[in-house]
């Protein structure tokens, strides 16, 4: 029943998959906390651009930006991301830095909510005993924040997981990219969209599960 | 009070989604019962084969093709309702019986006809190249270490990477139009699918006189009419049509009207059930 799998490399396909959503996932992190920093520091330039970044990015369509930096950033702008001459590295690249560009946006979010369920007073007795911003906030008010968001975050993770099939339009060698080879040459749309559906669900659902049971054990109690 | 008007809002929003699906069903069993009409799958992206115009109507060598089988089969073109049918969508399209048959530059293969059977074929393409005017390309072994540009997943695309130049760097893009957009900008050397849906692209006005085909055959593809596995009846009447489209000269026509300003060197008009592997 699963001889349409003979010859082609399923696995190598995933494990592409994974490599983007860890890259990603770690570069929008790193991204998000910042913008979410900025979002609330005191410079008011600051703000402002965070606001505009969070408001923009996130209502711009995956698709759009990931297409953009191939079209637009590599091709009219030379953006290559040091790989003008390899395609494969190039478009590897390429999606990677629009899907951290993306998610960063939501990832942003879900940190700022974190913040704010910590209470005034802790930032208030931070500065009491002489912490600057940068200081109270690496100190006393992320680590709180972080144990709050872990399930909001675990979304993010899912949906960027999933969203990883955006980078086949630019033709990163991913699941996606070889669900359309496979439905190109097997003539069995249904049977390799559910084996491809289930790869992904054998991803995400641990993911989901570890994560939503790592939040409730961290979670501050309050 | 603010709760009944959210609900109040949220109940129309439901109640007008439930009349367009009603809507949408209900215009269904009026073509599907009427008789008159028949459903014919094209594509709707793909210029001189088959492309959805701005003001709605469709052009293109398999729309031509499509509109005279159905002509012989006693539907006058007013009476054709086409129906998008995407690449991956074909054999699902005629299996559930949601179009009689599909035009839509459909290779016939082993695999596929398992599914479903093919009348025809009535075009034999070729995998070519699209390049720039003033390019040098002329032959499959030019291609390594140029950049070439298709669609993810195709044939072609696979091609490329399998047989014909598998040193050639290969770009993916979802669409043609992205292809010919890197080409136009010199972000790739050549844009590789069948030379029949690259024709149509360079024969659109907007492109006029900036491509060329290169002329290579780097593989044959031939279009067929699929339609539902076991429909001899069908197949028959439209193997007949192709025939006589082919024999009263409209084929010919077809062909120079939809690939003609592209420099397109057509093969003579197929035999049907001659497959050229």
């Amino acid at each position: 029943m699963f001889d349409f799998l003979q010859g082609y490399d399923v696995l190598g396909a995933f494990w592409m998959t994974v490599k983007l959503t860890l890259l990603s996932a770690v570069g929008s992190l790193v991204w998000g906390t910042l913008l979410a920093a900025m979002r609330v520091s005191p410079v008011p330039l600051m703000r402002g651009f965070g606001t505009a970044y969070v408001n923009i990015v996130r209502n711009i369509p995956l698709t759009v930006i990931i297409v953009f930096t191939s079209l637009g950033l590599a091709d009219i702008f030379g953006v290559t991301m040091g790989a003008s001459d390899d395609f494969k590295a190039q478009g590897f690249r390429l999606a990677l830095l629009g899907l951290v560009a993306y998610h960063a946006a939501f990832v942003c979010e879900a940190v700022r909510s974190g913040i704010n369920t910590v209470p005034v007073g802790q930032a208030e007795a931070a500065r009491a005993i002489g912490l600057n911003f940068s200081q109270s906030l690496r100190l006393v008010v992320l680590p709180q924040a972080f144990r709050a968001v872990i399930a909001p975050l675990a979304n993010v993770l899912i949906a960027l997981t999933k969203n990883t099939t955006v980078a086949a339009a630019i033709g990163v060698a991913e699941a996606a990219s070889l669900m359309k080879q496979m439905i190109e040459n097997e003539a069995q749309t249904i049977a390799v969209g559910a084996v491809f559906a289930l790869g992904f669900v054998v991803l995400t659902l641990p993911t989901g599960l570890l994560l939503g049971r790592l939040g409730k054990r961290l979670a501050v109690k309050r | 009070m603010k709760l009944r008007k959210v609900t109040a809002a949220s109940a129309a929003v439901l109640a007008l989604a439930l009349a367009a699906t009603a809507c949408g069903s209900g215009n269904d069993d009026d073509s599907s019962g009427g008789g008159k009409k028949i459903k014919i799958g094209i594509k709707f992206d793909q210029p001189g084969i088959g492309l959805k115009q701005p003001d709605g109507t469709f052009a293109g060598f398999d729309v031509d093709v499509a509109t005279y089988v159905a002509g012989q089969l006693g539907y006058k073109p007013d009476q054709i309702e086409w129906t998008e049918t995407k690449s991956a969508d074909r054999e699902n399209a005629i299996q559930r019986g949601d179009v009689k048959f599909i035009v839509a530059s459909y290779s016939i293969t082993d695999e596929r006809e398992q599914k479903v059977d093919f009348a025809g074929p009535y075009l034999l393409a070729h995998q070519d190249l699209l390049v720039k005017k003033d390019s040098t390309i002329s032959k499959g072994t030019d291609l390594n270490g140029k950049k070439l540009c298709s669609v993810t997943g195709s044939t072609s695309a696979q091609n490329v990477h399998d047989t014909i130049a598998p040193k050639a760097q290969l770009r993916e893009y979802s669409g043609y139009s992205e292809c010919i957009a890197g080409l136009q900008s010199g972000a790739v050397d050549a844009v590789t699918t069948d030379d029949s849906i690259l024709a149509g692209f360079a024969a659109q006005d907007k492109y006029k006189d900036q491509f060329k085909l290169a002329g290579l055959k780097l593989s044959n593809e031939n279009y067929g009419i699929g339609l539902k596995k076991g429909d001899a009846d069908l197949k028959k009447k439209i193997d007949d049509a192709i025939e006589k489209m082919e024999s009263d000269g409209s084929w010919k026509k077809a062909v120079d009207k939809n690939f003609g300003p592209a420099n397109y060197r057509n093969e003579p008009a197929p035999q049907i059930g001659h497959i050229v592997k």
